[in-house]
């Protein structure tokens, strides 16, 4: 772990050398000000109805700089909401995720053995489901509410997670510092939340990223659909599907725009200087699997 | 790599030879059993979900007299233990009856099952093949065209293909054939009119064109610069001869094991194509059921789902054995 600056630093300049990586970042960037912060700057709320201005075309209307919806709603607003809810629902699942994920693997990793077998079993057996049915099943059975997709797309997401998260405490729990922590009295839970998962959050992190736009494209299916986010909530999905049904050319333009260069852009300006982070990562995984076989052979042997 | 084959071929002479038949058949069996505790984890979890579920299917807007209710329960076995419920369900599973549908009071969730399956099975299918009579060659060509325009031109709209979700090339499918130039219906299903179907199919197969493509153009450069390859050449066969005989089989093993997810996703996928385009297949059922928190038939949608899915990976993988020659030997396939 001492290289960790060194490492941020050539990841830095790394990125700093890769312009379609910069582009998508600063794509990236001005989208999460506008859906932050664009709301406040406009004078529409994303629900409320313009009764004077419905279908308005854009520039027509004082203010609505992009028309409005069939019901008077400014399109402009609606779709930084969107936006907002969309990468709001995403980073939320995606923690959702990470937290389960890390701590399954940390445990499995760290305890190893029988219970680490039980453990990867249910993963194993969860990753055969076809997933997207399942969180329709579970935002079915726990109505349809921005909180039952956060969790039932967390609770799928998690899988990738924990076996890489295993992998890596796998490695780590035959450190010398486990040891010294192991001599200096410390119970298991304390050596997993204290020792073992804070020394694997850089992959984790890594990691975490890419998984964001995969689950911005799993939340906007499901609200296409009408099985995510409901009206008068806006997300992408939704506004997509709203364009698509009634054909509203604008309302359809705009949001795929916004999606599409929303996930494109994360997907791009994550991947870049992340591929080495992972890479890195697995190679040193290897490395102290390997190291972990020898030494139990040794003190076998 | 001679060596080793060679090797394979002198340890096969020693062990008692069965015919290929025989072996793929026990093969397919062994996949078969592996495949039934999947189907059960499946079956169980979706089952135990719904019945977690706060409130059930007969909750509606004005609560129904408790009288009434209980005699809707007792109907449907709803009043009995979990366990039993859990008993006959799976029981109805074996001998094909999904159970009743709570919404569509007149149907049972099999007959739902039977109306929509001929529908998404005709679009599913229809969009695979699009997909691999336009996506492996399309791959090829690039390949063979390394670096030339026809190979970026083939990339960049392979990039743009896999980067843009089914629920975006829809509607703009829609919008650009049905209702700027007219060419083809909108929406709707009409049997025997196959107009309908191309705007499905389409959309469906683009996503999986894209990747197909990719899949091809990568794993084919890399085999061309394999050593047999060179080998090939210098012995101065034809170059659709080592193209087709010594490259290709080799190529596909990738794009193979890659039809397995395509499945998947063009199963998913037609969850969007049929809500979009108005098809009555078994994704729109599963949509509208999942709206109306029709329990049996959503449970009854994903079974089938799983089971195709299911099905799908275990042919990809036959086929996937059927090109790979050591795969064949080793496993005594």
């Amino acid at each position: 772990m001492s290289g960790r600056g060194g490492l941020w630093r050539d990841a830095l300049s790394r990125l700093a050398g890769n312009r379609v990586a910069l582009v998508s970042l600063a794509i990236l960037a001005l989208m999460v000000v506008a859906a932050v912060v664009g709301p406040f700057l406009l004078d529409y709320r994303e629900d409320q109805i313009d009764w004077a201005h419905m279908a308005a075309p854009p520039l027509s209307a004082q203010g609505h700089w992009l028309g409005t919806d069939r019901l008077g709603r400014d399109l402009l607003v609606r779709t930084l909401y969107g936006l907002r809810v969309s990468m709001g629902i995403a980073l939320l699942a995606t923690l959702v995720s990470l937290a389960i994920g890390v701590s399954w693997g940390a445990v499995a990793g760290y305890l190893r053995g029988r219970t680490d077998a039980l453990m990867m079993r249910v993963v194993d057996v969860l990753y055969a489901l076809p997933q997207v049915f399942f969180v329709i099943i579970l935002t079915v059975v726990f109505g349809r509410s921005p909180a039952t997709l956060l969790v039932a797309i967390g609770a799928f997401g998690w899988l990738t997670m924990a076996r890489i998260v295993r992998g890596q405490a796998l490695a780590l729990r035959e450190r010398e510092f486990v040891e010294a922590a192991i001599v200096g009295g410390a119970g298991t839970a304390r050596i997993v939340t204290r020792h073992i998962i804070p020394n694997l959050l850089g992959p984790v992190i890594v990691f975490a990223t890419l998984t964001v736009p995969q689950v911005i494209l799993v939340e906007s299916f499901l609200s296409f659909l009408g099985i995510g986010i409901q009206e008068p909530l806006a997300s992408l999905g939704n506004l997509i599907a709203d364009g698509a049904v009634e054909m509203e050319t604008l309302c359809l333009l705009l949001a795929s725009c916004c999606w599409c260069s929303a996930s494109t852009s994360w997907a791009t300006a994550c991947a870049t200087p992340s591929i080495r982070g992972i890479t890195d990562g697995a190679a040193r995984d290897q490395q102290a699997d390997g190291g972990f076989r020898r030494t139990t052979r040794h003190s076998r042997g | 790599m001679h060596n080793k084959s060679g090797f394979a071929e002198a340890a096969s002479f020693f062990v008692p030879a069965q015919p290929v038949i025989v072996t793929m058949l026990a093969y397919v069996a062994r996949r078969l059993l592996g495949a039934i505790p999947t189907l059960a984890v499946i079956v169980t979890l979706s089952f135990v979900m719904t019945r977690l579920a706060p409130g059930g299917p007969f909750d509606e807007e004005q609560a129904l007299p408790p009288e009434i209710r209980a005699n809707l329960e007792a109907a449907y076995g709803l009043d009995q233990p979990m366990a039993v419920q859990f008993g006959r369900y799976v029981a109805g599973l074996l001998r094909g009856d999904f159970g009743p549908s709570y919404k569509f009071r007149d149907f049972t969730v099999t007959e739902l099952i039977a109306s929509g399956l001929p529908v998404s099975l005709t679009i599913g299918a229809a969009a695979m093949l699009l997909a691999i009579t336009l996506g492996i060659p399309a791959g090829i060509w690039a390949a063979l065209r390394q670096d030339r325009l026809a190979d970026r031109l083939v990339m960049s709209l392979a990039v743009a293909g896999i980067s843009v979700p089914v629920f975006v090339i829809a509607p703009f499918l829609a919008l650009v054939f049905g209702i700027w130039v007219h060419w083809l219906p909108v929406a709707g299903w009409t049997p025997g009119r196959p107009g309908d179907l191309v705007l499905p199919v389409v959309t469906l197969a683009l996503p999986v064109i894209a990747y197909l493509a990719r899949l091809t153009r990568g794993s084919l450069l890399e085999v061309l610069r394999a050593p047999w390859i060179r080998a090939a050449r210098a012995r101065g066969l034809p170059p659709h001869r080592i193209l087709l005989v010594h490259a290709l089989p080799g190529a596909l093993l990738p794009v193979v094991s890659y039809l397995g997810p395509a499945v998947a996703a063009v199963l998913t996928g037609s969850l969007v194509v049929e809500t979009i385009f108005g098809l009555p297949g078994m994704g729109r059922h599963l949509v509208q059921g999942a709206l109306n928190r029709d329990y049996t038939l959503v449970m009854g949608m994903v079974i089938v789902y799983a089971t195709l899915m299911i099905t799908m990976n275990l042919m990809a993988d036959l086929v996937y054995a059927w090109l790979d020659p050591r795969i064949r030997r080793e496993r005594r396939l």
